[in-house]
C-alpha cells in the first residue's frame, strides 16, 4: 500500500520535474537539430512506457495485496500474451531506431562542400589549424614534433607550409559553412566536446579521428575535454567563436601561418635535431 | 495432459551415478578457514566483497564530498580525486558485484538449489576464494604504495594509464593489473564449478527447465564470464608489458612533455575493444543472476507462480548471446569507424526486446498474486523500478546517434549507475533477507530493515535521477570540478549539494543494515527451516543452516518446476518440489489440468 503510494509519487513528481526543472540542454548552435528531434522521440516513447509500466506495477500492488481470505491465481505462462507484448515492444526499438540511424547517416556523410580544418589536442591544451589559401592541410608526424614545430608539420610538404596555427586563442567558425573536424592528438586520448555543437569525437593518438558540423548561430561556446586524459583533464578548455562571414574574414586575416610562426622548422632545419631526440625512451619514473 | 515443465512427475528414474563421498573436514582451520564446504566459501566470499564494497562506498563519500562542495576539503587534491573515481569503479564493479553475484550466492545457491552435496570440484573452489582474497589484498595495497593508486578511470584507457600524468602510474596501475588478471584466474576456478556443478550435480528429477531462474541466471552469467574474462585477461597482460617492458601494444608514437617516447604503431583502440568485449558482457554478468534472484523472490513472496517460466529462460539465454554483439556501443565516440555504428546500435536496441519482457513478466506475476509486503519483497519492487528506469535510459545511449551528445557527461553516470549500480544492489538486498535465515537460522529485525529500504530506495532515486539531467545540460564525467562555464547554471551547484547529501544519508543507511546483519546473526528472531514458506530445495534441507553435504541421507528426489505457488486443488499455497505426488494433500493434484487456463 505504502510502496503503491510511493512509486506514484515518484513516477509523477518524475514527469513533472522532468517538464519544470531547471535544467535542459544548451540551445542547439550547429545542423544537429535532427539528434534533438531523435533525443525527443525517445524521451517520449521511454516516458511514455515507463509511466504505463509504474502506474500498472502500483495497481497490482494495491490491488493485489496480501489478504488471509484470497489465493493467489495460478497461470504458469500465457504465450499469445507474451508475443503480443514482444511485438509491441520490438514496434517501440523500430520507432527509435528508424530516426536515430537516418540522422546517423547524415553524421557520418560529410557533406562535399566542408571545409577541412584541424584540433590538436594535448595534457592539457587545445590548438588547432587551418588550410592556407591552398585549401589544403600539410601532413604531420607526431614524430616532428618540438617547441619550433608543435604541430609536428612536415615541412617537406608544400601544402603545410601556409597552414594557419592557432595556439592559445580561440577557434573561429564560419557561419552556414559545414566544416570537417580532423581530430588529432600526440599524446594521450582527449575528446573535442563543444556542448552547444552536440557532435563530439575522441582524440586517439596514433590516428585522426572526424566529425563534421555547421554551425547554425553566431556566439563564443565553451570547449571542453570529454575523455579521461590526466589530472588536468578538468582545466582542459578552449573557446570557439561563430562568426560571421565577414567577422571571419577579418579575424582570419589577422591569424599566422606556420611560415611565419616557425620560420626555422618551416624550412626543415629542425629535422635533424629531432632525430637525435626520438632516441630516449619511455621513462616513467 | 503433462508439458513436463509446469505438471508433476510420478515417477523419477533411479539414479545413474551413486552418492559421493565429500570430504569431512575435522579441525577448525579446514572446516571454517581453508573450507571445502561452498556455503562456506559463499560466506567468505559474501564477506570480503562487502568488505571491499564498503571502501568503494566510503570512497564514492569523498568524491562526492568535492563534486558537491568543490574547493571546500583541501585534503581531496585532484590527484586523490581521480584515483577515487578510479578505485570505486574497480571495486564496486568486479570486487563486489560479480565476486558477491557469483562467488557469494553463485556458491551459497546452486548446490542447494540443484539438490546436490557440493560443488563438484570442491578444492578448486577454496582455491578460488583464496585467490581472490589475494586479489582484493593487492588491490586495496595499492593506496599505500609510491604514487598511491591508479587514477586512470575504471576504463583504465591506455596510453593515458600508463603515462605520467596520471596518478598510479609508478605502482598503483602495476598492482592494479595483477590484481585483475589474479581475479580472473580465481574466477575461472570458481567459474568452471559453477557450470560443471549445473550441467552434472542436478539431483534426480532435477531437468534444466525444473531449475529455479536464480540458477538459470547465475549459470548463464557464469558461462558469459568464463567467456569474456579472457578479453580483460589479454588485455591486462599485453597493458602490463606496455607499462613495465615497454612493448607497443596500445602505444603509438606519443610525444609527451617535448619529449618523444620510444613507443610505436600500437593501438590504443585495440585495448577499447578488449576491454569492452568483455566489458559489457559484464553488465550481463551482474544483471543475469539478479534476473534470477528477483524471479524467485517476486513469486515467492507474491504466493503466485513465475510468469512464463520458459520465455524467462529464453530470455536469459537470449541475453546473454546478444551481448557479446553489442560491446562497441561503448565506443560510439571513441573514434572507430563510425559506420560500426548502424551494427552495433542494432543490437544493443534489439536487447531491449528480451529484456523488457522480463521486466513485463515480473509485473504480470505480481497480477493476481496475494503480495506480502515483506522486506524482500520491496526491495524487488524497488529494482523493477530502477531497472526499468536505467534500462529505459539504455534505449538513449544504445541508439548511437543519440548517444553522441550524452557520452562522456553525467547522463552516463546516472545511467550505469541506476542500471548497473543501484538495481543489482538492490537484489542484493532483497537477496540477503531472504536468504539470512537460511544461512543463519535467524531473521533479519524488521523495523530496521524497513528504515534500511526506504531511505536506501528513496535516496538512491533522488540522486540518480536528476543526475541525468546534469548531463543533459552537458556537464562532463570526471571532473574534478566544472568550474567556470558559459553553459551550466549556478543552480547545477546547489543540486550537486543536494545530491552529494543524498549519498551520505544513504551511505548511513547502509551502516544500520551492517548493524542489523551483525546483531541479527546472534540476537534475531528464530526463523525455521522455511520462513517464507517457497518451494525451492535449499528451504527443505534437514538443518537449519544446512550442514555439510546439505541434504540427510537421501539427497532430495524433484518432481515438479520450482513455481508450485498456488496451485488450484491443493490445500496449501505452497508445494516443495521434492514433495511426492502422493503426499501433496487437497481436494484435486496439482497437475489438475483445469488449473492451468
Amino acid at each position: 500500500m505504502v510502496l503503491a503510494v510511493a512509486l506514484i509519487v515518484l513516477t509523477v513528481g518524475s514527469v513533472i520535474f522532468h517538464f519544470w526543472s531547471p535544467w535542459w540542454w544548451t540551445p542547439i548552435a550547429s545542423n544537429w537539430g535532427s539528434i534533438d528531434n531523435a533525443l525527443l522521440i525517445t524521451f517520449w516513447i521511454t516516458g511514455v512506457v515507463y509511466v504505463a509500466v509504474l502506474f500498472f506495477t502500483a495497481y497490482c500492488l494495491y490491488k493485489f495485496r496480501y489478504r488471509a481470505d484470497r489465493r493467489a491465481d495460478y497461470e504458469p505462462e500465457n504465450t499469445k500474451l507474451e508475443l503480443w507484448l514482444s511485438g509491441l515492444t520490438a514496434l517501440g526499438v523500430v520507432a527509435l531506431l528508424t530516426p536515430g540511424l537516418i540522422a546517423w547517416n547524415e553524421f557520418v556523410t560529410v557533406p562535399e562542400n566542408a571545409v577541412e580544418m584541424e584540433v590538436l589536442g594535448k595534457q592539457w591544451a587545445w590548438s588547432y589549424r587551418l588550410p592556407g589559401k591552398d585549401g589544403k592541410l600539410g601532413t604531420t608526424k607526431t614524430k616532428l614534433v618540438t617547441d619550433d614545430n608543435p604541430f609536428g608539420i612536415n615541412p617537406k610538404d608544400p601544402n603545410g607550409k601556409d597552414d594557419i596555427l592557432i595556439e592559445g586563442e580561440n577557434l573561429h567558425l564560419p557561419l552556414g559553412q559545414p566544416v570537417k573536424m580532423l581530430l588529432r592528438s600526440t599524446d594521450v586520448l582527449h575528446d573535442f566536446y563543444v556542448p552547444e555543437f552536440r557532435a563530439k569525437m575522441d582524440l586517439v593518438p596514433g590516428m585522426v579521428t572526424y566529425f563534421w558540423i555547421t554551425p547554425t548561430r553566431t556566439g563564443t561556446f565553451d570547449v571542453l575535454c570529454a575523455e579521461l586524459c590526466g589530472v588536468n583533464h578538468y582545466g582542459m578548455r578552449s573557446n570557439v567563436t561563430v562568426d560571421d562571414k565577414a567577422a571571419y574574414q577579418k579575424w582570419l586575416g589577422k591569424q599566422k601561418t606556420f611560415a611565419a610562426l616557425y620560420p626555422k622548422a618551416a624550412a626543415g632545419e629542425q629535422l635533424a635535431a629531432v632525430r637525435k631526440d626520438s632516441k630516449s625512451k619511455q621513462s616513467v619514473q | 495432459m503433462s508439458n513436463g515443465v509446469f505438471d508433476d512427475v510420478q515417477v523419477i528414474p533411479p539414479a545413474e551415478v551413486d552418492d559421493v563421498e565429500l570430504y569431512h573436514a575435522h579441525s577448525f582451520i579446514t572446516k571454517y578457514v581453508f573450507s571445502q564446504d561452498a556455503k562456506i566459501i559463499a560466506i567468505q566470499y559474501s564477506a570480503t566483497a562487502i568488505t571491499i564494497g564498503l571502501v568503494g562506498l566510503v570512497l564514492s563519500w569523498l568524491m562526492r564530498l568535492q563534486l558537491g562542495f568543490p574547493d571546500t576539503f583541501s585534503f581531496i587534491s585532484p590527484d586523490q580525486y581521480y584515483q577515487f573515481v578510479t578505485m570505486h569503479g574497480m571495486i564496486m564493479v568486479i570486487y563486489l558485484l560479480t565476486a558477491l553475484f557469483l562467488g557469494g550466492f553463485g556458491n551459497y545457491l546452486i548446490p542447494l538449489m540443484v539438490g546436490a552435496r557440493d560443488m563438484v570440484f570442491p578444492y578448486l573452489n577454496m582455491l578460488s576464494y583464496w585467490i581472490y582474497l589475494l586479489a582484493v589484498l593487492i588491490l586495496t595495497a595499492s593506496f599505500f604504495v609510491p604514487g598511491g593508486a591508479s587514477g586512470a578511470g575504471w576504463t583504465l584507457y591506455p596510453p593515458q594509464a600508463i603515462l605520467p600524468g596520471t596518478p598510479g602510474v609508478e605502482w598503483g596501475i602495476i598492482l592494479m593489473l595483477v590484481s585483475l588478471v589474479l581475479f580472473i584466474i580465481g574466477f575461472t576456478m570458481g567459474g568452471l564449478n559453477y557450470v560443471v556443478t549445473v550441467l552434472q550435480a542436478r539431483t534426480r528429477g532435477m531437468t534444466l527447465m525444473r531449475l529455479p531462474l536464480t540458477v538459470w541466471g547465475i549459470f548463464v552469467a557464469t558461462i558469459l564470464a568464463l567467456l569474456a574474462f579472457p578479453a580483460l585477461f589479454v588485455g591486462g597482460v599485453m597493458m602490463l608489458l606496455d607499462r613495465v617492458i615497454g612493448t607497443s601494444f596500445f602505444m603509438p608514437e606519443i610525444i609527451q612533455a617535448g619529449e618523444l617516447l620510444g613507443t610505436d604503431s600500437g593501438s590504443p583502440l585495440l585495448f577499447q575493444h578488449l576491454f569492452w568485449f568483455f566489458g559489457h558482457p559484464e553488465v550481463y554478468i551482474v544483471a543475469l543472476p539478479a534476473f534470477g534472484i528477483v524471479s524467485d523472490v517476486i513469486s515467492t513472496h507474491a504466493r503466485k507462480n513465475i510468469f512464463g517460466y520458459r520465455m524467462m529462460v529464453w530470455a536469459i539465454v537470449g541475453i546473454g548471446g546478444l551481448s557479446f554483439i553489442v560491446w562497441a556501443h561503448h565506443m560510439y565516440v571513441s573514434g572507430m569507424n563510425p559506420y560500426f555504428g548502424f551494427f552495433f546500435a542494432t543490437t544493443t536496441l534489439i536487447i531491449a526486446v528480451p529484456t523488457a519482457l522480463k521486466v513485463y513478466n515480473w509485473v504480470l506475476t505480481l497480477w493476481k498474486g496475494n503480495i506480502h509486503m515483506t522486506i524482500p519483497m520491496l526491495f524487488c519492487v524497488a529494482f523493477i523500478l530502477t531497472f526499468l528506469n536505467g534500462g529505459l535510459t539504455g534505449l538513449f545511449l544504445g541508439n548511437v546517434v543519440v548517444a553522441v551528445p550524452l557520452s562522456d557527461t553525467m547522463f552516463v553516470v546516472a545511467h550505469f549507475h541506476m542500471v548497473m549500480g543501484v538495481a543489482p544492489i538492490l537484489v542484493i538486498f532483497a537477496a540477503i533477507y531472504h536468504w539470512f535465515p537460511k544461512m543463519s537460522g535467524r531473521m533479519l529485525h524488521e523495523g530496521w530493515g524497513q528504515f534500511h529500504f526506504w531511505v536506501t530506495f528513496l535516496g538512491s532515486y533522488l540522486i540518480y535521477f536528476p543526475m541525468h539531467y546534469l548531463g543533459f545540460v552537458g556537464v562532463p564525467r570526471r571532473y574534478y570540478e566544472i568550474g567556470e562555464t558559459s553553459f551550466v547554471p549556478p543552480s547545477a551547484a546547489t543540486l550537486n549539494e543536494f545530491i552529494t547529501i543524498m549519498v551520505l544519508i544513504v551511505g548511513f543507511a547502509q551502516v544500520v543494515f551492517i548493524i542489523n546483519i551483525l546483531v541479527s546473526i546472534f540476537k534475531g528472531k528464530e526463523s525455521g527451516p522455511n520462513p517464507w514458506n517457497a518451494t525451492t530445495l535449499e528451504w527443505q534441507t534437514e538443518t537449519t543452516p544446512p550442514s555439510h553435504g546439505n541434504f540427510g541421507d537421501e539427497l532430495p528426489v524433484v518432481y515438479r518446476w520450482a513455481y508450485a505457488y498456488s496451485v488450484p486443488g491443493v490445500d496449501a499455497d505452497f508445494v516443495p518440489q521434492n514433495m511426492h505426488p502422493d503426499d501433496v494433500k487437497g481436494s484435486g493434484s496439482a497437475d489438475d489440468p483445469s488449473g492451468h487456463h
